[in-house]
């Protein structure tokens, strides 16, 4: 288990190290250069060259690529172009509303997964089965900021059950704070959460014909505790892979449905250093974002050979 | 399984709807597409305008029968760009194994982390907004799934004893590769590359919605959606229209692609 745990945190590094080079180089090396994109076409060119210069883009491409890895590596992301602030602040302030709206949509995916997968499995080819995996078909054709759009309309313009945008931060209760983020998590879940059930679905149907489980009911034990206590806890398995593999898409949707509700999060400040041209800015949040990634699917991958003893020999 | 051929021919059905309206878009709209009417804006549905009018008195019918076209042209590129790349790399994986393999499989890992609307955001970042930028960065991500596919079907291939048979008789390795690896993954591609088509289509609209996609005038059904949220009090329709077009294209593409895997695969065949 250490040496596993060894040669996957070499694996992640190397990763991360790879991505931070790749990020540069699109971000950094083919604009040409930094400081005119963040001036603009009619700048003066003693004004982009003097910015140039603060900005250390005189300088060659590696050591500017070693000095803002060094940064990262030392919290210190760069200083934001348009608001004048250092990035990691920039950053740190808006991780306080995505990382809990990712959380809370990914909570309410898995259980709204988990519910309807194992229920239509239970009840392979029954109305039931039909009726569902219908609905998640529909689910998984539709975008999720239409969803947040038709959300709005009904529960918040129509019905004002929920605020339909805005967040005014965490000091006004946690209860109030995730009261506003309810909507813009569901709009995110509903449509990750009809992909999940039918894969639930499948890998639930793949475990009640093994063998262990003519056994269980052999032995007389209830249809629920077959269920529950020997398919479930393997059919979990595959399902947990791509839920970490979910992350992702459920990360880059954040950047749609944070701008669908104006929230301020990590997704809407990297869309407006795109508009504002503040490279450091996009740079930081992309590096973050795809970081993540790499590291919740790392963190899936350990947790497997934890569960599972036969998952620690196979490379994946 | 009688309910098999119901997704496929149902998932045709829907899908040549799709290229019927952009295809008839270009001979016929209910009005003309560009035309404002500052009198007749914001209409509901009616008579005259099936589907209502927008802010600028524009007809929705016929600006959704235009963004058909965008949806389709992303779609296709997006596809055909992943599929090439994507196949060609994992073919060259599975034929020439060994170092080559595992650095080509560890690229798509990397190329795995990064969502199609992060790249995307990348490459509008760099190199501006627009249709073009948005297929190429759809088609990137669409890269290495392409790849792992074929590599994988490729792998199992290559196991297989007419592969050894055509070894035995001196074919070289492309040759195999071109005439058995390759027409023996083809239906596992094809089926792929109508998942993709749906992701690209949604991929497409977010893009368009957050103005980093189709740009004005081409009408696209994402920025229609953003417009439409603008108005969401007065003028409700805008926003249920081109949603429905966008779901609707996908749910076809989807269940055309579920038909022909079980059609083309059997071994592939959900439960």
């Amino acid at each position: 288990m250490t040496a596993l745990l060894a040669r996957r945190l070499l694996g992640l590094l190397a990763t991360l190290a790879a991505m931070s080079a790749l990020v540069f180089c699109t971000l950094d090396l083919l604009p040409g250069n930094a400081a005119e994109m963040a001036l603009g076409p009619d700048a003066a060119p003693e004004a982009v060259q003097a910015l140039a210069v603060q900005m250390g883009l005189d300088q060659p491409a590696w050591v500017r690529y070693l000095s803002w890895t060094r940064g990262m590596l030392q919290g210190d992301f760069g200083t934001s172009t348009s608001y004048g602030e250092p990035v990691a602040a920039l950053i740190a302030e808006r991780l306080a509303l995505t990382v809990p709206l990712a959380l809370l949509a990914m909570l309410l995916t898995g259980v709204l997964a988990l519910a309807v997968g194992v229920t239509a499995a239970a009840r392979h080819r029954s109305a039931t089965d039909t009726a569902l995996m219908a609905v998640t078909q529909l689910g998984v054709a539709v975008p999720n900021f239409w969803l947040a759009i038709l959300l709005v309309l009904l529960l918040s313009v129509q019905l004002g059950w929920f605020p339909a945008g805005g967040f005014d931060g965490w000091s006004e209760g946690v209860g109030t704070g995730l009261r506003t983020l309810l909507l813009p998590a569901l709009a995110l879940a509903l449509v990750q959460a009809a992909i999940l059930a039918r894969f639930t679905r499948s890998a639930v149907l793949e475990t009640l014909r093994e063998d262990y489980v003519r056994t269980a009911r052999a032995k007389g034990l209830s249809e629920r505790a077959v269920l529950w206590r020997h398919v479930l806890r393997n059919a979990m398995i595959p399902v947990v892979t791509v839920m970490g593999l979910q992350f992702a898409e459920l990360l880059a949707g954040t950047i749609v449905v944070e701008n669908v509700f104006t929230l301020p999060g990590l997704g809407r400040l990297v869309f407006q250093a795109i508009g504002n041209r503040d490279l450091p800015v996009v740079r930081g949040c992309v590096m973050l974002l795809a970081a993540m990634v790499v590291i919740v699917n790392f963190a899936v991958d350990i947790l497997y050979a934890a569960i599972d003893p036969r998952m620690r020999g196979a490379r994946r | 399984m009688s309910r098999r051929p119901v997704a496929l021919y149902a998932g045709a059905l829907l899908c040549l709807s799709l290229l019927a309206a952009a295809a008839l878009s270009f001979v016929w709209t209910p009005w003309p597409p560009f035309e404002m009417a500052m009198a007749s804006r914001l209409q509901p549905p009616s008579w005259a305008h099936w589907l209502g009018t927008d802010a600028y008195g524009r007809d929705v019918a016929s600006q959704l029968l235009l963004g058909a076209r965008a949806s389709i042209a992303v779609g296709f590129v997006a596809v055909a760009v992943g599929m090439l790349a994507g196949c060609a790399l994992g073919l060259l994986a599975a034929a020439r194994r060994g170092w080559l393999e595992d650095a080509l499989m560890r690229l798509t890992d990397l190329g795995l982390a990064f969502p199609a609307l992060l790249t995307a955001i990348v490459l509008t970042a760099v190199y501006g907004p627009g249709m073009g930028n948005a297929m190429l960065a759809i088609g990137l991500y669409n890269v290495p799934t392409f790849a792992r596919i074929a590599r994988a079907g490729a792998r199992s291939i290559w196991a297989r004893d007419f592969v050894l048979a055509a070894r035995a008789i001196g074919q070289g390795r492309w040759a195999i590769t071109l005439r058995h690896v390759l027409p023996n993954v083809a239906p596992l591609l094809v089926v792929q590359a109508t998942v993709r088509f749906g992701i690209a289509i949604l991929a497409e609209a977010a893009l368009s919605y957050l103005g980093l996609g189709t740009q004005p005038p081409q009408p696209s059904w994402g920025r229609m959606l953003s417009e439409a949220q603008t108005l969401m009090g007065q003028a409700p329709w805008l926003a249920l229209f081109p949603g429905c077009a966008i779901a609707l294209a996908v749910l076809g593409v989807n269940m055309l692609g579920d038909g022909l895997r079980d059609r083309l695969d059997p071994r592939l065949r959900r439960l």
